[in-house]
Order: structure tokens, then sequence, then C-alpha cells
């Protein structure tokens, strides 16, 4: 049979999900997004014993509601795409609460293999899980495995090639009591028949959906035949069972799950009759405790910046250095001019200049990932969520918000993990005031060159300042643009984890690799087109007033002058910053004619200290650089949000910079 | 007794009477456990005061006083 096997996987979040994905498909997967919509798909394969295996990674769901993106996706893709087999992964941990998307997967009617991961912390709070019981009971094969290793793997395997040539559906239906089940089989036999076609998902299901109010099953249900009779009987059927229950039949059904599930519990597992203190409540004491939790987390804050910048310091210098003197080899080599000029300051500077970031930015995504995975980012979220929550986010937020520090791309790609729309565009329209890498190039020029005292603190100010900005802009958009409810602050809170350097490290290439991707091609792509601004027209000097781009200079200064850097080089190079901000840098030496030792000096006669801080606060606040923008447009999929970011953020540096500049000369500062 | 969730202090545990709400939140809380007759226990509160820790159906939850207020708890 030459016929590939599709496999989805499904489960709650911190199950263990992705775990299990990487180690069976290994590095061969392929990471986009789900047609239209924002939320990441993984595919991947592998091969066992000659056949070929498709493996989808469904996004982590509690639950099959409609309600959610992710719900929607997990349970449209299972009852449209119809993959042979559903292997639906199972906290031993968390058994009682997992069993809950079990049973509702049963019920869709997907071909499922339940595999029981994290035995042996099972194991450690003395659970005991029968899975031939289980199995039993559910209807449906029970597999322990560890996704960590191989425990398990084969045995998984096999029972998925099993499965995908019969279809074992859940025999052991799951039943709601009389009064819910008789309604049921009411609504199931007036059921367009149109509905039940080859894909065989079950009209139980269907039935339920309507009774639970599904939009998105009532609005195909609307779309059938008789199918308006069908809901006004729902309709009815939902008035009468909440006069019987008392309350919402949303409620009276989740009891009733619960209650299965209750039943299942007590026959399949044994637990001790007082919960074990376990060792992640013991770390909690500490580390969300009530005075200690905020030291804690600054601590951990501190840490995180340290390790990033000294470990990745000594490699952004070698590949500074690298590019420097490649630069030199090929302008040395090529006699032709405006080539060696191409070459050495257009590609192979440009090139320098986006790949001088990589090692920060990839260490910085490596102790996030390291973070993430022990756990300790939910608790942050737990800690800071009253703090984002003053300001209109929630406490997810948090983790953009921190990436920002390394780059906005990422960062803003992060608010994936948010579940509101509105609390994701919120999260983008702030993050680029999160000071980025990018910008620490500008900061340490000028403070070194003008601030030699008291460097450290100039800089730590402009990113107090960035911080501060964003928290007013946050107020000020809650209160405006985004009225209304905020959304919802229900998360689970994972126990702590060991994490695995293997795990981390595809975490941070993910994360990585789109920065480079993304933003790579971009910053390329302008510092080309600066280059031919820079040259053009034929003859000039390079970047020289009479240039192209010294023309657009000169003639936008005068906009500068109030904020006390009114030079046509100053414009010239904040407009070079809008491709990449350390590009200000390298610019500035360009334009002044000086290598990067004599730019301090050089500086020192167009700037005054006041002058210079301002300009901080420009580089600071003003447009985030193109690759922000792009990745703004692109998760919101609408050019508002990208146009609105780049407009109010430049009046904001403008503002800013005017009131630092004039400010600080009515207080007497130069 | 009964009391609202977000009227608990640490340690305080409890049966769930009921919970209110629409949409969906009200069906978030449902999802993850918090049924009638369920025990939670509040294991701790955030440093800020808000939100709160529970333990329920043998896991950790976290939801804000806000939240909280929806549900009903006779206290043990």
């Amino acid at each position: 049979m030459a016929k590939q096997i599709m496999m989805a996987l499904a489960g709650n979040p911190n199950c263990g999900k992705t775990t299990l994905f990487n180690n069976l498909t290994g590095m061969r997967q392929h990471v986009g997004n789900w047609p239209g919509k924002t939320v990441e798909r993984k595919d991947g394969k592998f091969t066992y014993m000659g056949k070929k295996i498709n493996v989808i990674d469904l996004p982590g769901t509690y639950s099959l509601t409609a309600y959610s993106i992710e719900e929607l996706i997990a349970r449209d893709y299972i009852v449209e795409e119809n993959p042979d087999v559903v292997i639906n992964i199972v906290d031993a941990t968390n058994l009682e609460r997992n069993l809950y998307l079990t049973i509702q997967l049963i019920e869709l009617g997907a071909n499922i293999i339940v595999a029981i991961n994290m035995n042996r912390f099972a194991e450690k709070k003395e659970l005991k899980i029968d899975d031939k019981k289980l199995s039993n009971l559910l209807g449906v094969p029970v597999i322990k495995i560890e996704a960590v290793d191989r425990i398990g793997k084969t045995e998984l395997i096999e029972s998925v090639l099993k499965a995908a040539k019969s279809r074992s559906k859940g025999t052991k239906k799951i039943t709601y009591g009389s009064e819910i089940e008789e309604h049921l089989a009411e609504l199931e036999k007036i059921l367009p028949e149109s509905i039940n076609t080859n894909k065989g998902f079950s009209t139980k299901w269907i039935a339920l959906k309507l009774i639970e109010k599904d939009k998105e099953v009532i609005k195909k249900i609307l779309g059938l035949k008789n199918g308006k009779e069908v809901l006004m009987k729902a309709e009815r059927i939902q008035e009468h069972l909440s006069q019987i229950f008392g309350e919402d039949v949303d409620a009276a059904i989740a009891d009733a799950r619960y209650g299965f599930i209750a039943g299942l519990i007590k026959e399949s597992m044994t637990r001790p009759k007082i919960d074990k203190i376990t060792m992640s409540d013991y770390i909690d004491r500490i580390v969300t405790n009530r005075f200690l939790g905020i030291p804690v987390f600054l601590f951990a804050l501190w840490l995180l910046f340290q390790l990033t910048f000294s470990i990745s310091a000594p490699f952004m210098d070698w590949i500074g250095f690298f590019f420097g003197w490649l630069a030199e080899v090929v302008s040395n080599l090529i006699a032709t001019e405006w080539l060696s000029s191409l070459l050495a300051d257009g590609i192979i500077g440009g090139v320098g200049s986006v790949l001088v970031f990589v090692p920060v930015i990839f260490m910085l995504f490596l102790s996030i990932a390291l973070l993430e995975d022990c756990g300790y980012l939910a608790r942050a979220a737990f800690i800071m969520d009253r703090l984002m929550h003053k300001i209109g986010l929630h406490g997810k937020s948090f983790i953009p918000m921190l990436l920002g520090f390394g780059c906005n791309v990422p960062a803003i790609m992060a608010t994936r993990t948010l579940e509101s729309r509105k609390d994701r565009i919120l999260t983008m329209l702030i993050n680029p005031f999160m000071s980025c890498g990018a910008r620490l190039p500008v900061y340490a020029l000028f403070a070194a060159a003008f601030f030699s005292e008291h460097q450290g603190w100039v800089i730590f100010s402009l990113y107090l300042l960035g911080i501060m900005v964003a928290i007013i802009m946050g107020l000020i958009f809650k209160k405006t643009l985004f009225k209304g409810l905020s959304s919802p602050f229900v998360m689970e809170l994972p126990p702590y984890r060991l994490p695995t350097l293997k795990g981390a490290l595809i975490h941070m290439w993910e994360r990585g690799s789109v920065f480079l991707k993304k933003a790579g091609t971009l910053i390329f792509l302008v510092v080309i087109v600066i280059w031919f601004l820079s040259s053009l027209p034929f003859g000039v000097e390079y970047a020289s007033q009479n240039s192209v781009i010294g023309r657009i200079g000169t003639f936008i200064a005068p906009i500068f002058k109030p904020l006390g850097f009114g030079t046509w080089q100053a414009s010239v190079a904040l407009g070079f910053g809008f491709a990449a901000k350390e590009v200000i840098v390298g610019s500035f030496g360009t334009l002044y004619g000086v290598s990067e030792e004599g730019l301090g000096k050089a500086l020192a006669q167009t700037f005054t200290p006041l002058s210079a801080y301002a300009f901080m606060v420009f580089v600071l606040l003003y447009v985030p650089c193109m690759a922000v923008i792009a990745v703004i447009k692109r998760e919101t999929n609408s050019w508002k949000w990208p146009i609105f970011t780049v407009i109010y953020t430049t009046v904001i540096a403008w503002s800013m910079a005017f009131i630092v500049y004039q400010g600080g000369l009515l207080l007497g500062f130069t | 007794m009964k009391k609202t969730l977000n009227q608990l202090s640490k340690n305080e545990s409890g049966m769930i009477v009921s919970i209110q709400g629409k949409g969906g939140v009200h069906k978030r809380l449902l999802d993850m456990g918090l049924v009638k007759n369920a025990m939670v226990k509040v294991e701790r509160v955030a440093p800020l005061g808000d939100p709160i820790e529970v333990k329920v159906k043998g896991y950790s939850l976290l939801l804000r006083k806000e939240e909280a207020k929806n549900i009903t708890i006779d206290v043990q």
C-alpha cells in the first residue's frame, strides 16, 4: 500500500504535545500558518517500516468550542480533513481535566488513540493509572508514553498503523443523563439527512452543539434544508433544559461531562488520600511569594539580560570585525569604483549590519525559551497581570513586551499567544517603545561621545522612558481606541519542568530564523536602495549633500531644527534608521567621512549634549524599523495598523524630543 | 457559609455551588473544570493582590478576582 497515513496530534496546552511532535519528526518539520489565520501550523513527517506518516500538530486546546480560534481550527481540521488517526496526548498528572478534551474528541467521531504522557511525574505524585481499564471504558486504544524519550514510541506508532486500517470509534458512549439524552435523540432524528455525509462525524455531536448554541454549527445547519426547523426545536429544548436544571445548558453539559469523567477516574486511577506536596509547590512558595515574588522576578529579568548580552558580546565583535575586514579586502580588490562601493558599502555593509545582531537575538530567544519551557513565564504572567491589566493588557502580554528588548519583530509575532484580537493589537502598538537591541549601538555612540561620565545612567534612562511612554500610550489606547470589556485572564499554571536543550534550541531557531528571513531580506533590500540614493546622480561623492539622499535630507532638516539637530546629516541618518536603527551609526560615519573611532569627535561639532539626548529620545521613539512595520502588516492582515504605527510613533517621538530640547534649554542646559 | 471565590482567602477551600455568567468566559471557566460540586482551594494570591491561584481537579488554575466573582462557593 502506497497510501500515506495522516495523523494529527491533539491535546491540552502543556501536555507535551510539541515534545512528542519533535520526537517523532525530528527536524523534518514545516512551520507555517493556518490558511487565513495567524495561528501557527506545524507539519512534519517520518517513515516507519517503509510507511510514510504525515504528522500535523493541532493547536493546544482545552475544549472544542467555537469561542477560540485554536479550538475552531482543531475541530474543523478533524471534521473536514478527516485524518486517519488522531493521537490525543494526555497529561497523566492532570488526567481529569485532560480527559475533558478526550471525550469531546470521541464525541466528534475522530479515530483517536490516547497517549498518556508524563507517567514518571504521576508516579512521583503516587497516581496510578490503569491504562487497560481506561481503554476499555473509553473504547479506544490507550498507550503510556514518555514524549521526551523513546518509552512507548514504537508501541504508539504500531497502534497508529493498526488504527489507520480499522477505525475504532469509541464504543462506550458518554451519557449526559436521561433528561439531556432524550432531547439529543429527538434532535438527532430530525437533523437534515444531507448532514450525514461520508465524513462520518457523529450526529450526536451536532445535536449537542446545537443545544450548546455553537455559532459555527448553527451557521452550517441554517444553510441546509429544513435547518430553520431544527434550530427552532433546539431553542425549545434549551429553554426546557434550563428550567429543569435551574442553570444554563452549558453548565449542565459541562457538569455531565465532568461527572462522566469522575466515573472514569474512579475506576481507572488510584490516588493518595492527601495530595502530595510537590517540588513545584515548594518552589512557588518562594517564587510567587507575596514579598519575594517581585524581587525574584526582577532578578530573573536582570539575569536574562546579563546572560544574553555578556555571552553574545564577543560573537558580535567577531562578526563586526569580520565584515569590516571583508569590506576592506573587497574594496581593495576591485578597481571599478562604483562596483567596489556597491559591494563594500552596500551589500557587505548591509549584510553585516543584519548579521551582527544574530548572536544577541538568538541568545535572547534561547534564554526566553528556557524560561518558558521550565514554566517560569507563566509565573511571570501571574505576577505581572495586575500591572499589565491596569494599562489594558493581559498578563501574557508581558512576554512580547520582554522580547521587544531583543527585537520587536519576533516580539510582535509572539503576541500570537494572546487570545483576543484587541489584546494583540494593543500589544503590537506599544511594543515598539520597548527599546530593541538595534537601538543600543546608537545610544552607546552618543552616550560615549557626550556623557562619558554617566553612560550607564543615560542609557538606562532611555530604556525607562520607553517603558513609561508604552504605559502612557497603553492607558490612552485603553480609554480611546479599545474601550469596552477587557479579555479575561484564566490560565493553567503548569508545574515546573526541567527544560530540554533540544526543545529550547528548536524554539530559539523557530523565532530566530523568522527574524533572519523577514528582517534580513528586507534590510538587505533597503540597504541597496539607500546605496543607490546615496550614489545618484552619477559622479557625486557617496552620500554627500549633492546626492539624492543628501538633497532629501537638506529638504527635511528644518523639521528637526526645534529638536536641536536640524542638520542634513542627522536627517539622512534618521532616514537610514528606518531600514534598521543600528544603521544610523554607520551612516553617520559615511556622512561625516570618518571611521567609527573618529565619529565621536565629528558628532561633537554638530551636537551639544542636550541635542544629543534629544536625538537619542527621537531614535528611541520614532518609526520602528521597516521589518516591524512589515510584521505588523502581516499579523494584523491590514494596512491600517502599520500605517497608524508609523504616524503615531513619529508624532510622539517629535513631541518628546521637542519637550526634552526646548525644556532643557529653558532649564539652562546646553 | 456561602461566599464568592474572590472573597476566599489563602488556603480556604470549598465546594462550587454555582457559576454565573455568559459567553466565552463562562464557557472557559466550565471547560477548565470549575463546575458544580467541584472542590476548589485558594492556593495563593499574586504579590500585587490579583490574580489568584486555585487548585481544582488536581491542577493549578490562575484567574482574576473579576472572573472569580462569578463563582459561588460553599466554604468548608
